[in-house]
């Protein structure tokens, strides 16, 4: 090193830099500056070691403590399940007609089916479990297969008309195209369309090709059968729409929904809440043997007798 | 441009003891304000059963504020939110009136302060007594007083933050959980910082607070006007100084040429840097011929002010308005003889009047004046708004929320289903239960989902969702019509009152 020179002006040492005239000052940055910096780099080196960094062509160096993103979230769910797992195995064990009962356990299921629901019914059935042509409105009360909870959840379980599972519910309306003429056809369908409305099912020609036809599986009051899953004709509720259009459409071809087995991606406690779900949406029949909802109302009064009884 | 710095480590103020009227009123204010800030956690009043014992509660937790006979649910909040515009519009009254008598009389800083100062001022005596010690090398008595007073405002540090948690759960209760420690986490760390920051803020940062921290001083000055009383000196009766003349003429020429003071600088006085006094004074300080005016240069105001300024030098942001300056210097006035006011609450108009022989305005007449009426007026507009709002406050509370997904079930025998999300209130003390019923006239049957009739159980103090079905008849003209009116009554089986929300019935689309 050569022999230090001090800028006259400032005072202070100059590094020997010169540029057009204008000399580099030596103002070494503060010590507490460096040290931070040189911690940084530490902290740096031992985090590029420790935690994936280095991207690679396909995914990134691992880091030696095996940490990622994913681990984390599975580790979080693995804690929510094992939290939950007390709850689960009282629901897979409970008899589902006595989960009214159970008020904790019925929210539990009723909250956990609600997240089963919007993730695998909602594409069919709607987020409102509302349906839409061909697939089941939740919400109302009409059911094909039978509206108890338990009813519920042997369908969710099994599916509709999947060939997946030998337990599925199983019905199938034969397409009439080739069976009848189309005159008929639409004789049929003016018939049916005016069921509702309180004509007879068995009455005129409409009537005569009912019997021969539809009566077999949709009764001869036309007001359906549950074991085979075969709508009432006589109610308000279309699963396929009322129009002449479809109707036809509907007679000539047959319908065929399918809905899949959920045994095989839900376990049986995600399908008991879903059924529990369902089942709360306002629809839910109770369960045979049961008294309806309504007449367990009597005077509202008697109501607040009770352990909580105030005054 | 001013050298000095932006900022000079603090340099200790040591406040003589005084007596006067405005002293007096100043220890009724510090006594009020603590009894109320100790005191009202512990305050009973009796809820009936379920319900918590405490005056004034606020119950984070299950979220109620309860204020003696009011209680407050977190959709009422706009109560708070009115209180706090009241807060908030009464310092811009009362600032607009009377300056920074907030900051001189009930700020929590100066109140604590005052205190702290008492415990100092007991310790290790007044003012000399306290400079001397300060002064001398650290030897076994001075650590002792130190410590003795430092130990007795931890101890009040200690209370203060100890009252603070009170008034956040039941008193009693978490008076014991603290003594036997089993009090929650939070509020061991409440009351530490509470102690921490009162041991700091009112033993040793002082008016430091005040003049670097608090935003209050750079916000009153949009708040005061000429016609403000604030704590003055009546320069045109105590200039020229009569015992300081000589003295004054020497200082003058080391005098920094500040700003005008007066003149409201925008600049921070800085206790211990050489007080700076206005340029008209500077000049004539040297040859001065009027005859002496009534200020004696005692310094007794100087020495009394808690926040170590020198009055006379104009109005300054550091002033708090605590008016010990003027007992000082009305007691001085007496003792030779001169009137007192001196050093009075005036306002800034106030001064060409009295400089010219005119009589001084008497102090109501600043107080009532159009701009403080306006204040007051929409002050008193809110708090009358907030009462007739607690009386109106209905006592059944249900709201309605129409589920529109989907808007309307069909049913099989055609009737038309809407779900409406129903929350109901119960403020009492006691399980109540509710009769839900539609509107007279109304077709449509009213239901709850999963329970039977349509009666509503709300345990004591909570509220209940429930899901509700109203059903209108398939020929019915609700069940026709895209859209009709719905209302929905409840009513309380306990005590008979009815109350109803209006909603909409949706039916088939066509």
């Amino acid at each position: 090193m050569s022999k230090r020179r001090i800028d006259p002006v400032t005072g202070t040492e100059t590094t020997g830099h010169q540029w057009d005239g204008i000399e580099e000052l030596n103002n070494p940055l503060p010590r507490w500056w460096l040290w931070t910096f040189y911690a940084t780099c530490v902290f740096a080196l031992i985090y590029v070691i420790l935690y994936p960094a280095i991207p690679l062509v396909r995914d990134a160096t691992g880091g030696a403590l095996g940490w990622s993103t994913r681990g984390d979230v599975a580790a979080e769910i693995a804690e929510v399940d094992a939290s939950q797992a007390d709850m689960r195995e009282s629901l897979v064990s409970i008899d589902l007609a006595a989960l009214d009962e159970n008020e904790a356990l019925l929210s539990f299921a009723t909250n956990a089916g609600g997240a089963v629901f919007r993730t695998n019914c909602s594409q069919c059935h709607g987020s409102g479990a509302a349906g839409a042509i061909g697939y089941p409105n939740l919400l109302d009360d009409e059911w094909l297969w039978g509206g108890t909870i338990e009813d519920i959840a042997y369908t969710v379980r099994h599916g509709i008309r999947n060939e997946n599972d030998p337990d599925a519910r199983w019905s199938q309306m034969p397409g009439f195209a080739e069976i009848l003429e189309k005159e008929e056809i639409a004789t049929l369908v003016v018939h049916v369309q005016s069921l509702p409305e309180g004509q007879d099912p068995l009455a005129g020609a409409g009537g005569q090709l009912f019997d021969e036809n539809c009566s077999s599986c949709h009764g001869m009051d036309a007001g359906g059968d549950r074991s085979l899953g075969a709508p009432n004709l006589t109610d308000a509720i279309w699963l396929y729409g009322n129009s002449t259009e479809r109707l036809t459409q509907l007679i000539e071809r047959g319908p065929f929904g399918v809905m899949p087995p959920w045994s095989e991606r839900l376990s049986e406690a995600e399908v008991r809440a879903v059924a529990a779900y369902v089942h709360g949406l306002g629809g839910g029949e109770a369960q045979v043997g049961e008294p309806a909802d309504d007449t367990a109302a009597g005077n509202p009064n008697d109501l607040m007798l009770g352990d909580e009884t105030p005054e | 441009m001013s050298d000095q710095p932006l900022y000079v480590s603090r340099i200790p103020i040591f406040p003589r003891r005084v007596s006067g009227s405005y002293r007096t009123l100043k220890w009724w204010m510090m006594g009020l304000t603590l009894a109320i800030y100790y005191l009202t956690p512990w305050l009973r009043w009796d809820r009936g059963p379920n319900m918590p014992d405490q005056a004034v509660l606020i119950d984070l937790v299950n979220r109620r504020f309860y204020f003696f006979w009011i209680d407050i649910w977190p959709h009422e909040f706009y109560f708070v939110a009115g209180l706090l515009v009241m807060a908030g519009l009464g310092l811009f009254l009362f600032t607009a009136a009377l300056g920074r008598v907030w900051c001189g009389y009930t700020c929590p800083q100066t109140v604590w302060t005052d205190l702290f100062l008492v415990v100092e001022r007991w310790v290790q005596g007044d003012r000399n007594a306290r400079m001397k010690l300060h002064n001398a090398p650290w030897t076994a008595r001075k650590m002792r007083l130190k410590g003795t007073t430092w130990a007795i405002w931890l101890l009040i540090g200690l209370a203060t933050g100890g009252a603070w948690v009170f008034y956040f759960t039941d008193a009693p209760t978490l008076a014991r959980d603290l003594v036997t420690f089993q009090a929650p986490g939070m509020a061991w760390f409440t009351i530490a910082i509470l102690t921490f920051t009162t041991f700091v803020f009112g033993g040793f940062m002082r008016e430091q607070v005040c003049i670097y921290m608090c935003p209050w001083p750079r916000i009153q000055a949009a708040m005061m006007d000429e016609g403000t009383l604030t704590v003055a000196y009546r320069d045109w009766r105590g200039e020229p100084r009569g015992k300081g003349l000589r003295r004054r003429e020497a200082a003058a020429d080391l005098r920094v040429a500040g700003p005008l003071v007066g003149g409201r600088s925008p600049l921070i006085p800085m206790p211990g840097v050489p007080n700076t006094t206005t340029g008209a004074r500077l000049e004539t300080a040297g040859q001065d011929t009027r005859p002496p005016g009534d200020c004696i240069d005692c310094n007794a105001c100087v020495t009394v002010c808690p926040m170590g300024i020198d009055i006379r030098d104009g109005q300054q942001m550091a002033c708090i308005t605590c008016a010990l300056c003027i007992d000082a210097c009305d007691q001085v006035m007496e003792k030779i003889g001169r009137p007192r006011g001196l050093i009075d609450y005036v306002a800034l108009s106030d001064a060409p009047r009295e400089a010219a022989g005119g009589a001084p305005i008497p102090a109501w007449r600043h107080a009532v004046r159009p701009r403080n009426l306006i204040y007051f007026g929409i002050w008193a507009g809110i708090g009358i708004g907030l009462v007739f709002a607690l009386f109106v406050r209905p006592e059944i509370e249900m709201t309605v929320a129409p589920v529109r997904n989907p808007t309307f079930v069909t049913l099989a025998d055609g009737s038309v289903r809407n779900a409406y999300d129903v929350r109901l209130r119960n403020k009492n003390g006691e399980a109540r239960a509710f009769l839900l019923s539609p509107s007279m006239g109304t077709a449509a049957d009213v239901s709850i989902e999963s329970r039977p009739g349509s009666v509503v159980r709300v345990p004591a103090d909570a509220q209940e969702r429930v899901r509700v079905y109203l059903t209108a008849p398939a020929d019915s003209e609700m069940a026709r019509e895209a859209a009709s009116d719905a209302r929905l009554w409840v009513e309380d089986l306990a005590g008979g009152a009815r109350a109803h929300v209006d909603t909409t019935f949706n039916g088939r689309e066509n």
